[in-house]
């Protein structure tokens, strides 16, 4: 990559400290979900710094923006890098798959000669890696004993200064507002399409009335939904993670609903006398069922939620999410039928 | 993490106490400290804070413990329900 380092066991690329702007543009397009396909890195062993016999063994994924982040916090050590091939999915979700995991560490190490690049037989892994690694067997299979290292890359550095110990602390994952932040925009662009669609077909319920279907009220009635159903979407994707710890209710789906709750009322304080009665009932009904939505949605990104628990949430609110949709959209188009 | 909580009653891990030899990986691995080692055996001592993300089952070397592990997508689990199969997270990046 950045040059090579030569060793016994042949010559191993060395990795760059430190990040440039390229990287930085690269992250930026990644959380906005462009181009989310090819940000991968070559699986093999790297050098990080001026690593010797006895330096760490550190093992990560091949994607390119967990790479980029240990360069990042690696700028001051020395080590080994051997990045497994988990076709460019981060560390969690690779080792929830089993890309991250037992055989490919395995195979890794024996196809980069690391017994002969190093004088101990210690690999460091990321903890998030544990669920698709078998430590015992990782010894069985290559002779290599793992160890696992902190959550977070950044105390990295504290942990092997500490003769690989982890604190309490490092052991544990948070869910801080910067990192629900960052979540947000991919589950915005994530929902593109959906929206794209669901805005069409509000246009055309909208343009149902009593002379059947025109073209003027599907282009009086369709935006004020579409802007009805956005206000939903912001509600459940971006209001209740960054108000998560605040918003009443265990469930994702209360939370957004509760969110959306509120949003309807704002909209309906404020417009209400232009919407008329049946319209604000359906705004009501609608909003929160939209952001219960999107809401629950969330929990794929989350560090704290059970799919069991995920599964009984959903069981419990979606035929509520699906009745107020239905009522709200049999208001809409009832309205329309009124004078 | 102290302030968010997910569902109670809910989760799938099993510990069977008597297998354990009070190794100490479970408590290593988990990410949410729900395992704790108490006089040299592993005891459940959060298990409404477990996120069934399985490492601590992975890792017990004499399969001690057992959770049902999977994904927690809105999206993955419907669409298990639809064809039957095992709810699958496809998502690139962050999951
Ligand atoms: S499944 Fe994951 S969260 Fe649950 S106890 Fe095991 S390691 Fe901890
Ligand atoms: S990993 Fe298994 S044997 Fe080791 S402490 Fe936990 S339950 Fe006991």
């Amino acid at each position: 990559m950045y040059g090579t380092l030569p060793t016994p066991a042949g010559a191993v690329p060395r990795l760059a400290a430190g990040l440039t702007m390229v990287d930085r543009l690269g992250h930026w397009q990644m959380r906005w979900g462009f181009g989310r396909m090819r940000y991968r890195v070559r699986p093999g062993l790297y050098a990080v710094g001026e690593p010797q016999a006895a330096s760490p063994v550190l093992v990560t994924a091949n994607y390119k923006m967990t790479v980029d982040l240990l360069r990042r916090e690696l700028a001051a050590t020395n080590a080994w890098l051997l990045v497994l091939d988990t076709r460019g999915v981060n560390v969690w979700c690779a080792a929830g798959k089993g890309t991250f995991g037992t055989a490919e560490i395995i195979r890794q190490v024996t196809a980069c000669r690391l017994a002969e690049l190093v004088g101990h037989r210690t690999l460091v892994l990321p903890q998030l890696g544990a669920p698709g690694v078998a430590a015992h067997e990782v010894l069985k299979g290559c002779g290599f004993r793992v160890i696992y290292g902190p959550v977070r890359a950044a105390d990295l550095p504290a942990f092997l200064a500490a003769g690989m110990q982890a604190t309490p602390a490092m052991r544990r994952v948070t869910f801080t507002l910067g990192e629900r932040l960052v979540l947000t925009p991919v589950e915005l662009t994530a929902m593109w399409k959906s929206l794209g669609w669901g805005s069409l077909l509000l246009l055309l319920i909208g343009g149902i009335g009593p002379r059947f279907f025109t073209v003027e009220a599907a282009l009086q009635r369709g935006p004020a939904a579409i802007a009805a159903g956005l206000a939903g979407v912001l509600a459940g994707a971006v209001v209740v993670p960054v108000l998560l710890p605040w918003l009443p209710g265990r469930m994702f789906a209360v939370k957004g609903a509760v969110a959306g709750l509120a949003v309807a009322l704002a909209g309906t304080t404020l417009y209400g006398a232009r919407l008329g009665g049946i319209d604000s009932a359906a705004l009501l009904l609608a909003l929160p069922a939209v952001a219960a939505w999107c809401a629950m949605n969330f929990t794929g990104a989350t560090t704290f939620t059970s799919p069991s628990g995920v599964e009984r949430e959903m069981r419990r609110t979606l035929p509520v999410q699906a009745a107020a949709l239905l009522a709200a959209g049999t208001l809409w188009i009832a309205g329309a039928f009124l004078p | 993490m102290s302030g968010l909580r997910y569902l109670d009653n809910v989760v799938t891990l099993q510990l069977d106490a008597a297998k354990c030899t009070g190794c100490g990986m479970c408590a290593t691995v988990c990410p949410h400290a729900v395992l704790a080692l108490e006089d040299r055996r592993a005891r459940i001592v959060r298990r409404d804070a477990c996120i069934e993300c399985g490492a601590c089952a992975r890792n017990c070397p004499v399969a001690a413990l057992s959770v049902k592990a999977g994904v927690g997508c809105a999206s993955a689990i419907i669409h298990g329900w639809l064809t039957g199969s095992e709810p699958s997270c496809d998502c690139q990046g962050s999951c």
